[in-house]
């Protein structure tokens, strides 16, 4: 081999000490907020499988400074030795689990098919009632978004009162579609100002009605963006514990609103706490991996015009 | 998108005949009757003039929502083509009139009046003493501030979420792997939040992070016995649930810039730091004003954490509004004076946003 003849400039060999500084740099603060977004889901599923000595000594990791036991899942009668077995606890948590499953997907569906229609005709007819206008209209639906949920919690509750209707989760339901549907709008709206009206057009000189048009054209189409809206308000409707803690006390009972109550009473028994937590965070957790790219579609849809 | 325009153009030609506009007319009118008419025999049967014996006000509320469906039948009974038209918003519409409007009357009646619900006596007129006790209640005040400091926190977590926005855009490599992870606490609920790191995580003897605070040397470490910690914690706490969000409108952004700006600024020699804030910062602007109101609103309504956490203490330290009224209705079961307080703050940040969407309106077309 004989000498090197070319190098690279020295200005180039800095280049690349920087770059490679630079890289180290990105992936720490990187892996740095990874673990802070991570750590409390994995304390969380840990602790749900520790017994009191691994608490006190602060054991972290499983298999290593301690040895995983059921114990947290065998209070929520959820172990592999428990499962079988008739459990008051398990019949209260999967209670909490359907009320909550019911109310965030129905309330999420009710908002989804209203806040798409409107967003729809928002987008392609000119609107006049009285004397508001499509902007008028649009911005009367947005801004329920500042309205605080305090504001409408109490006279709710005296309504519902009145109604009969606290402690349901029909009433739940329809509270909650009212929070969740200008996000729906906002969503929709864009996701329909995406698709050009040349569509329609060519549907209605093809006989269609208009609604025809938008059952069997359009929203097809723009189901992309009601998939992610139904996710973001899923996500937001499962776990809203404000509105349940006021207005169910047994019947209707969420998922949240039971998390909450246990907290208080438990002490220092926190695997069952963690087992209950964890259970009541899994199903979004699997949701937020599955369906990211569509939450983050949604999210974006309103950032960039 | 604002355009008053009619974007869509139909030709329609309804052929409508008297009779069926007559129909659609004597429907809506009809049900109307019906739901006054199921609305006064409630109210003489609840005043005690009848004896009926509704049980509830449920009626009224299905004659209402008759009245909702016929109202909506009618627009494409008596107007055709363009009543269908009308079908898309006119239920949502609706609902949510029926849903705010109400209720937010309703409200107003009840934040003058004292009302206990657990008492028998019912609702008592009061006039203006719920005003007068919230303006001598330092509670409220304290929990009005406490919201300031929280909305100011914005400003911090915008920083953070463009910092980790910048480095998603950057050449990495299993971006998804991070994407997904940043996006996590966004999805847990505040309630399991507040128990794996409020309770469990920050607890002072077994906590890992008391744990750790004691091995880095401080003693006694306590997150929730002195005011600015505690609120540092509770801002700490939902900073971390909310900082993905503001992180992936900034992504979306970030990725709508076309890299044509870049290139040429490279070309031109400009350092990394001037290309940000020469270039990406003030193409951003829109993006983050966007976030940031956004992100406020959801600040606004800053509860859960707060009432699981510390349920306000120490002291009301670390109240919010929504917390405060939540725990004075909890404790006091009075609907009337939580009410007054719940208007006061919405009249207050209806005001406050109004002003400061005005502001950057102004900010960001300035007209010379």
């Amino acid at each position: 081999m004989s000498e090197q003849i070319f190098h690279d400039s020295t200005s180039d060999r800095t280049y690349r000490a920087r770059r490679i500084s630079g890289r180290i740099v990105i992936y720490g603060i990187l892996i740095v907020w990874a673990i802070i977004s991570i750590f409390p889901i994995f304390w969380t599923i840990t602790t749900s499988f520790k017994m009191a000595p691994d608490v006190m000594k602060g054991n972290m990791v499983p298999w290593w400074d301690y040895t995983p036991k059921w114990l947290g899942w065998r209070s929520l009668g959820l172990s592999p030795d428990t499962i079988g077995n008739e459990s008051t606890v398990r019949e209260e948590f999967l209670k909490r689990f359907w009320n909550s499953a019911v109310v965030a997907v129905s309330s999420s569906l009710i908002a989804v098919a209203l806040g798409s229609m409107a967003a729809y005709g928002l987008s392609r007819f000119s609107y006049r009632f009285g004397f508001m206008r499509n902007s008028d209209i649009s911005f009367f639906f947005l801004s329920q978004l500042i309205l605080p949920p305090v504001v409408l919690a109490l006279p709710f509750l005296v309504l519902y009162k009145s109604l009969g209707m606290l402690d349901t989760r029909i009433g739940l339901i329809l509270l909650y579609t009212l929070t969740v549907l200008p996000i729906v709008i906002w969503i929709m709206r864009d996701q329909f100002g995406s698709i050009p009206t040349e569509l329609e057009e060519a549907a209605l000189v093809d006989g269609l009605s208009i609604w025809g048009a938008f059952l069997t054209i359009i929203l097809p189409i723009a189901a992309p963006g009601m998939v992610a809206s139904f996710i973001l308000s899923l996500v937001l409707t499962w776990n809203e514990y404000f509105f349940a803690a006021l207005l169910t006390s047994s019947h209707a009972k969420t998922l949240p609103v039971m998390v909450a109550s246990q907290t208080g009473s438990q002490g220092i028994s926190w695997w069952s706490m963690a087992a209950l937590s964890f259970a009541a965070i899994l199903p979004l957790i699997v949701i937020g991996v599955l369906l990211e790219r569509f939450i983050i579609k949604g999210m974006a849809a309103g950032a960039v015009k | 998108m604002s355009s008053e325009g009619d974007l869509l153009h139909v030709v329609t030609a309804d052929q409508i005949s008297d009779r069926r506009r007559r129909f659609g007319k004597t429907i809506v009118w009809g049900s109307a009757g019906l739901l006054f008419l199921v609305a006064f025999l409630q109210a003489a049967d609840h005043n005690g003039w009848l004896d009926i014996g509704f049980e509830t006000w449920r009626p009224t509320l299905y004659a209402y929502v008759l009245w909702g469906i016929c109202l909506c039948a009618a627009q494409v009974i008596e107007r055709g083509e363009h009543g269908k038209r009308t079908l898309f918003v006119l239920p949502a519409t609706l609902f949510v009139v029926s849903m705010v409007v109400f209720p937010l009357l309703f409200g107003l009646v009840i934040a003058f009046s004292d009302w206990n619900l657990s008492s028998p006596d019912g609702r008592q007129f009061n006039g203006l003493d719920n005003v007068r006790q919230m303006w001598t209640d330092p509670f409220y005040w304290n929990a009005l501030k406490n919201m300031v400091y929280y909305t100011l926190a914005i400003i911090v977590e915008y920083a953070i979420a463009f910092g980790l926005a910048l480095l998603l855009n950057a050449e990495i490599r299993a971006r998804k792997f991070f994407r997904v992870a940043f996006l996590l606490p966004l999805m847990l609920s505040p309630v399991a939040v507040s128990w794996m790191i409020g309770k469990s995580m920050l607890e002072n003897r077994f906590g890992p992070i008391a744990r750790l605070l004691r091995e880095l040397g401080v003693e006694n470490p306590s997150f929730f016995s002195t005011p600015e910690v505690a609120r540092m914690m509770i801002m700490l706490m939902d900073a971390w649930t909310y900082i993905p969000f503001m992180m992936i409108m900034i992504l979306a952004g970030l990725q709508a810039i076309p890299r044509e700006l870049n290139e040429a600024a490279e070309v031109d020699g400009a350092s990394v730091w001037r290309k940000f804030w020469e270039i990406t910062f003030p193409l951003m602007l829109p993006v983050s004003i966007t976030a940031i109101l956004i992100r406020i609103i959801f600040k606004l309504k800053l509860a859960d954490i707060i009432i699981n956490v510390t349920s306000g203490g120490p002291g009301g330290a670390t109240d919010s509004v929504t917390s405060f009224i939540f725990r004075e209705y909890r404790d006091r079961s009075n609907v009337g004076y939580g009410t007054l307080l719940a208007i006061v703050y919405l009249i207050i940040i209806a005001a406050a946003m109004t002003i400061l969407i005005k502001a950057v309106d102004r900010w960001m077309r300035p007209r010379y």
